[in-house]
């Protein structure tokens, strides 16, 4: 469990998170979604802790992480996965190099033992017999792909992803989401997923978390997403011709 | 500048530290070995054979007089060799090959968010990405010299036999007379003070990017005049320093 405590975040005048409380559950999907710079990301940043707070707290099981030394911090980000946006794949190492990082940096297992380790998490992304492809070589689906299976390769007790279906066809998207949504319940992991993808919303948004301005304006699920009577989150989520659509059906 | 001389030596502070895995960090420095110093012989051998060649032939021409002998001109080459043009100018040229790439392959990792999975899994990135490069280049790079150094006197020697600006023998002659073996201390000492310039100014040049593919850019050409003029500048306070 993640606990996110009275976070403020300003850059120079301008608050982009304002007093944001709320905590992410194990095994599940939790949502973050908002218009583009509503804070979203920088929520993320700080949980991962790319971006450090002006005020407030984040902890891993109790764990202290925002403001503390970075030795401290390392116990905690080696038990983390993070998917971005780009994949941010190395680009100098094949497929197989880059899942296999965490484990040849954390790990004592032998080649053989990561090797194994590497084809069963490429295989857990359907990518099985590409390990010598260069970076350079996926498609953008695919590059996805290769950063969960990296991101799970060292079986982290956290995964963060930061839009994982951005600039994906409907059809990838759908399979990044499933994909995702199997693995946190499979591995009993908490998930924090950082999107603005509608379909996302509805299909594995086992909790939501709506940001508007700064701060905290909505939390529910999938299930009471739809029927909320929030104006601005309605406002939000139907902004589409094809979401308005749905709505009126 | 204050503050970025602060970060930059905060920088320095996170690189040199123990590697999280030692035998990750030697496949690094040998990969580094390759990538900066090994590619880098091509281009250093053909600039010192005409260096050493243009600095016997301009000794040649600025000392034509009747009065002063012939060994001259192969003991001021080599001076000239030795104290300023191996370690000096072919650390410029290293500082606009080396410092570009550092920097540009750097920032890249910057913007594409890859040095940011480094440190979300727990790696120091600094430590692990700018300790092989900074480690490789002092030792590479005063090989390198050596290797100028010896390419430009035998380039000064080409340019007697092919033009008879003098005699061979009198260059040879000339190269052996007032041997000081401190000029060779002196000039190692500036080429590792330079390596040390130019891989981690680069480095934190590049480190330090924000922004996209024009941002990485203008860091790669930052990056060479920034080492190119610490490069001048630490040149001038060695030499007052350890020559008078």
């Amino acid at each position: 469990m993640i606990k996110v405590e009275n976070i403020t975040k300003k850059f120079g005048e301008k608050v982009v998170l304002d007093d944001v409380t709320v905590t992410f559950e194990r095994g599940k999907t939790n949502l973050i979604i908002g218009q583009s710079g509503s804070g979203k990301t920088v929520l993320m940043k700080i949980c991962t802790g790319l971006f450090d707070p002006d005020n407030g707290n984040v902890s891993f099981d109790n764990r202290p992480f925002s403001n503390t030394k970075e030795k401290r911090r390392i116990d905690i980000r080696k038990e983390m996965g993070v998917l971005f946006q780009g994949g941010a794949l190395f680009d100098s190492m094949n497929v197989e190099e880059n899942v296999m990082f965490p484990l040849n940096m954390f790990t004592d297992m032998s080649y053989e033992e990561k090797l194994e380790r590497v084809n069963f998490c490429l295989n857990r992304v359907n990518l099985s017999g590409i390990n010598k492809l260069a970076t350079s070589e996926l498609s953008g689906g695919m590059m996805k792909r290769v950063a969960i299976a990296r991101a799970i390769s060292n079986s982290p007790k956290y995964l963060f992803c930061d839009e994982p279906n951005s600039g994906l066809d409907p059809m990838t998207a759908e399979l990044i989401d499933d994909l995702i949504k199997e693995i946190t319940e499979e591995y009993n992991i908490t998930t924090v997923i950082n999107t603005h993808d509608i379909n996302s919303v509805i299909k594995i948004g086992q909790t939501i978390n709506f940001i508007y301005k700064g701060k905290l304006w909505w939390r529910g699920d999938n299930k009471s997403v739809m029927k909320a009577d929030n104006r601005e989150l309605n406002d939000f989520l139907f902004s589409t011709e094809l979401t308005k659509r749905i709505k009126l059906v | 500048m204050l503050k970025k001389l602060g970060d930059y030596v905060i920088l320095m502070s996170q690189v040199f530290c123990k590697p999280d895995k030692s035998l990750i960090f030697r496949k690094r420095l040998l990969h580094e070995f390759y990538n900066l110093g090994f590619t880098s012989i091509g281009i250093v051998l053909i600039l010192s054979v005409f260096v050493g060649a243009v600095a016997t032939i301009l000794v040649a021409y600025n000392t034509d007089n009747p009065l002063l002998p012939e060994k001259l001109i192969g003991f001021s080459a080599r001076q000239m060799i030795v104290l300023e043009f191996s370690p000096t100018m072919i650390s410029l040229i290293l500082a606009g090959k080396l410092g570009s790439q550092i920097a540009s392959e750097l920032g890249t990792m910057r913007v594409t968010q890859q040095i940011d999975a480094l440190k979300v899994m727990g790696v120091n990135p600094a430590n692990y990405l700018i300790m092989p490069k900074i480690i490789s280049c002092l030792f590479f790079i005063p090989v390198l010299i050596v290797f100028s150094i010896v390419i430009g006197i035998l380039g000064g020697w080409l340019a007697c036999v092919l033009t008879g600006v003098i005699t061979p023998t009198n260059y040879v002659v000339g190269l052996r007379s007032w041997f000081e073996p401190f000029s060779l201390t002196f000039a190692m000492i500036k080429t590792v003070v330079f390596a040390f310039l130019i891989t981690s100014i680069s480095s934190y040049i590049g480190y330090e990017v924000k922004g996209g593919s024009v941002e990485v850019g203008k860091a790669s050409t930052k990056a060479v005049v920034v080492s190119s003029i610490a490069i001048i500048i630490f040149d001038l306070i060695l030499t007052q320093m350890l020559l008078t």
